[in-house]
């Protein structure tokens, strides 16, 4: 009938009219289907410098090695509170101008972290900053490349009072010299902080995680929770050694708060953040991301690691700050 | 065809039974009990084995060829004490020999028989191998007559591919370093997430493309018994197609890319060049075909026409904006970077394949219907699986669940393809002893068979629950990449270069590139699964995110290990080719200079 074998015509014919009817059933249907979709009511677009920034964060490839998809199973809970949804991507995929199309976000290598909501997690400007100049100074073990293209090296007397520059100390200057951000920097950052998961006020559990796999052994979990926890949310400005970053981020250990017998400052600091000393980093507020057992095996974690010993925080007075925390606010 | 009936029936009977074992709970304590890690593992072996089974292959010779070195060098001995004896010895001997045959005269064979076996029977041509273990082999002989323009065309071809394939493997074996090196250097063109895409891109199109497409003149040209169509098209296409890689890389290394999505990082009006190379070349290969001297079209024809003309599908569904905006490029990106694989490297791969395995082995394939029951199947189900990139992805549901049942049917054209070459190997494994290119066939059809299967494993549900996101999907792309495309274009290079140029490179060089490159992806291969396993293991643990970073580091290390023997093999290969394409020095005597020395 077709006569593959003899007929040339009807076999590339056969071949890319198949081929073009699959395609469009799996893809141009599909890709056309998930483009109705409509953003979350308050869901906000990105600004100009945000924009800007995604344009730096696509240029240097960092997709490459970061992801910004929360699956729907229980390892991504780390990095969202809940799944990422079509919506979530309405603002930021779209088309970035003539030459270049819709940026891929979602990622398929997670070398690094995912960074769906890398704004909550770390919303520092001097941790990006000083990360993005060198992820070393800030994350010891870190792999990620240095970014040191997107800052320059300028004279302390010809910086004009909106630069925004990195501390000297940190950042090995030789005589009068600072490291200043470059507009691309600010950009950047601008864009990673704006990376906030859209928190739904009535989130309902309609599509949650799927379920871990259960897991082996359940035996010293209280103790490891702390430090995991720690590591986690603490770790990328204190250091895992508690050592802090000198003239960015304070030391733990040894600190007054941390070893001080009565705990209410330090779970205070945790609770609504600290912004009180002018030469360290403004530290966020966790009261919204963090229960209070986990507040108190955090804190239990810092009074008893790095040579610290202080008593074990009761939970009664974590519940009790929170609620005249709650009070005031 | 019974055997294969025989096959099918198997691989039926046990699909079932693999996807019910997807709903058994499986756990981090019993992880190592899931069929897919199962599977992998049997996966794993087999490629070890395979190894195993080649080198025994040519050990045996090696020893063979060490018994004939010793029985030469006796007889080496032996004629040296010949030539050293002296008058009055030769003498002696000659007078017992005439004893001997006076006493054969007069029927008294009892005596002296002895000494005149000794020397009878010396005069003998001996060969005499310096380096059994690098002996040259039987050379091939055969050497085929082709078109000073078909040549011309394929070597252009080859000669920018095998270009490609050294600087792509140099970015790719420097971007593995930062891994383990992230200080290396502080440069914004040099940094990691500027080159990786120029690293995939220079293999993609500058490596396989251009070897896949050389190898293809040749193959279209032969099946169709005429010249191809126009070769100025040949090498308009050339230009094209070379000029869109290099701008590619460039603009990349600069910092412009299209947004990042694997494989069309290049922007628009670059890879619209290559677009256009391919349209050229899929008219000149239709063209070709059309006017053929021959009733029948070959099935590799029918893999390298189909294999063009999907991906100019592919290319202008890939960069047509008007559905790309939000996660719509997300589901064409899964389509795309899949078909990118599939329908470009893997169908045109194996359309050459049908054709140089079995004429290198000089012996039909072993069955045509087995060929077209893959090429229909590819076309099926390589195109429906896309999405299992973005398994647990808020794409929709459907799509994912159809991308990962199709991924369990993609056994049906690769245990097709598997079956089919290896028959048609089966018999030939002396070939293994006589030259490498039967070893790179073996490689890559074996990798074929192992990157595929493993390829639909890793779409299960707890291997992509596990392996996702890791570095274990670098190792499948390599598996398939090059011990599969790779390796198979190798395969093919050295089994038609020295028939059309008539030059063979030494052994010794292209044993060394067979084992440098296997040894280094097999060093690659492992380093990365294993420490991929480890790494999606920590995270289902849900420790935090920089110990996963951390353990890698020793499987980084042995990663940039594997990559510099497979690099330093690129090297040799390189060489393997100028010695392969080099002109005969042409001995030419001119008479005034001999009459001069003669006068002299």
């Amino acid at each position: 009938m077709l006569n593959l074998h003899k007929d040339h015509k009807n076999l590339v014919l056969l071949a890319f009219s198949v081929f073009v009817t699959l395609s469009i059933c799996v893809a141009i249907l599909p890709a056309y289907q998930m483009e109705e979709y409509e953003p979350i009511p308050g869901q906000r677009d990105l600004t100009a410098s945000e924009r800007r920034g995604l344009a730096v964060y696509i240029s240097e490839g960092c997709v490459a090695c970061h992801t910004q998809q929360v699956r729907n199973i229980e390892m991504d809970r780390t990095w969202g509170e809940r799944p990422s949804l079509a919506s979530d991507y309405y603002y930021s995929k779209k088309r970035m101008d003539i030459w270049r199309q819709s940026p891929s976000l979602l990622g398929s290598e997670r070398t690094g972290p995912d960074l769906t909501d890398i704004g909550n997690r770390q919303p520092s400007d001097q941790w990006h900053l000083l990360h993005l100049y060198n992820p070393r100074l800030v994350v010891k073990r870190s792999i990620m490349p240095r970014y040191s293209w997107l800052f320059r090296i300028s004279d302390t007397l010809s910086v004009k009072s909106d630069d925004v520059t990195l501390p000297r100390s940190i950042t090995n200057m030789q005589g009068s010299d600072v490291i200043v951000a470059r507009e691309e920097a600010l950009d950047l950052v601008a864009y990673l902080k704006g990376l906030q998961q859209f928190s739904f006020e009535d989130y309902k559990s309609t599509m949650d995680f799927i379920p871990a796999l259960s897991k082996g052994n359940v035996g010293n979990e209280k103790v490891s929770q702390g430090a995991s926890l720690f590591q986690n949310n603490c770790a990328a400005c204190h250091q895992s050694t508690g050592r802090g970053v000198k003239g960015a981020f304070p030391p733990l250990a040894g600190s007054l708060i941390v070893n001080n017998k009565n705990p209410e400052t330090l779970i205070k600091i945790i609770l609504m953040g600290y912004d009180a000393r002018k030469e360290y980093g403004v530290m966020q507020a966790f009261a919204e991301q963090l229960s209070d057992e986990e507040i108190k095996a955090i804190a239990d974690h810092e009074r008893s690691s790095w040579g610290n010993s202080a008593p074990k925080v009761p939970l009664e007075i974590i519940t009790k700050l929170r609620d005249s925390i709650s009070k005031i606010q | 065809m019974k055997k294969n009936q025989y096959i099918f029936t198997i691989t039926l009977a046990t699909l079932p039974t693999l996807l019910i074992a997807q709903t058994n709970t499986v756990n981090t304590e019993n992880w190592i009990q899931s069929p897919g890690i199962i599977g992998t593992i049997f996966l794993v072996l087999l490629v070890i084995f395979l190894g195993i089974f080649i080198f025994i292959k040519r050990l045996n010779l090696y020893v063979g060829l060490l018994e004939k070195n010793t029985k030469d060098l006796t007889e080496e001995e032996f004629e040296r004490r010949l030539i050293n004896l002296d008058e009055k010895n030769v003498d002696e001997i000659l007078e017992l020999r005439q004893k001997g045959f006076k006493y054969k005269q007069e029927n008294k064979q009892e005596t002296t028989v002895q000494e005149s076996s000794k020397t009878s029977g010396f005069i003998k041509k001996i060969v005499n191998p310096k380096n059994p273990l690098f002996d040259e082999k039987a050379k091939s002989t055969v050497k085929i007559e082709v078109s000073k323009e078909l040549k011309e065309v394929i070597i252009w071809y080859l000669g920018a591919s095998v270009l490609w394939l050294v600087f792509g493997t140099l970015v790719g074996q420097y971007v593995g370093m930062k891994f383990v090196w992230p200080e290396m250097d502080n440069s914004s063109w040099l940094s990691f997430g500027r080159l990786r895409p120029v690293h995939t891109n220079t293999v993609f199109w500058g490596w396989a493309s251009m070897a896949m497409i050389g190898l293809g003149h040749y193959v279209v040209s032969r099946t169709s018994n005429r010249e191809i169509f126009s070769y100025t098209r040949s090498k308009i296409a050339f230009w094209l197609m070379n000029l869109s890689v290099f701008l590619g890389n460039f603009f990349l290394m600069a910092g412009v890319n299209n947004g990042g999505g694997e494989y069309r990082e290049y922007i628009w009006p670059i890879m619209s060049l290559f677009a256009i190379g391919l349209i050229i070349t899929f008219s000149n290969f239709y063209k070709t075909v059309a006017t053929r001297k021959i009733s029948d079209i070959y099935i590799s024809n029918w893999f390298i026409l189909a294999a063009l003309i999907w991906t100019i599908v592919l290319t202008v569904i890939g960069y047509f904006p008007n559905y790309q905006e939000g996660l719509g490029e997300t589901v064409i990106q899964g389509y795309y970077m899949h078909q990118g694989v599939g329908m470009w490297f893997m169908t045109f791969t194996l359309g050459l394949v049908y054709y140089f395995l079995p004429s290198s082995l000089n012996k039909p394939i072993y069955s045509y219907s087995l060929g077209v029951l893959a090429f229909w199947t590819q076309m099926i189900f390589y195109t429906l699986i896309g999405t299992h990139h973005f398994v647990f992805s808020p794409l929709p549901w459907w799509l994912q669940t159809v991308a990962i049942v199709f991924s369990a049917g993609m056994f049906i054209p690769v245990f097709a393809g598997s079956t089919n070459f290896y028959m048609t190997m089966r018999g030939s494994w002396d070939h293994i002893s006589k030259s490498y290119v039967l070893p790179f066939f073996l490689v890559g059809v074996i990798f074929y068979f192992v990157g595929s299967v493993q390829g639909s494993f890793q779409a299960f549900r707890f291997t992509n629950y596990l392996w996702h996101f890791t570095d274990f999907n670098v190792a499948h792309s390599h598996m398939t990449m090059y011990g599969i495309i790779t390796f198979l274009m190798w395969a093919c290079m050295y089994s038609i270069l020295p028939k059309i140029t008539g030059n063979e490179p030494p052994q010794k060089l292209v044993g060394s590139h067979f084992w440098l490159a296997f040894i280094g992806l097999v060093a690659y291969m492992i380093s990365m699964m294993a420490g991929g396993t480890l790494k999606g293991l920590s995270w289902i643990e849900g420790n935090p995110f920089i110990e996963s970073v951390i353990l890698m580091e020793n499987y980084w290390v042995w990663r940039a290990v594997g990559g510099s023997l497979m690099f330093v093999s690129h090297i040799i290969f390189g060489y393997n080719f100028y010695l392969m394409i080099k002109k005969r020095k042409v001995i030419s005597i001119s008479r005034s200079k001999t009459i001069q020395t003669q006068s002299n």
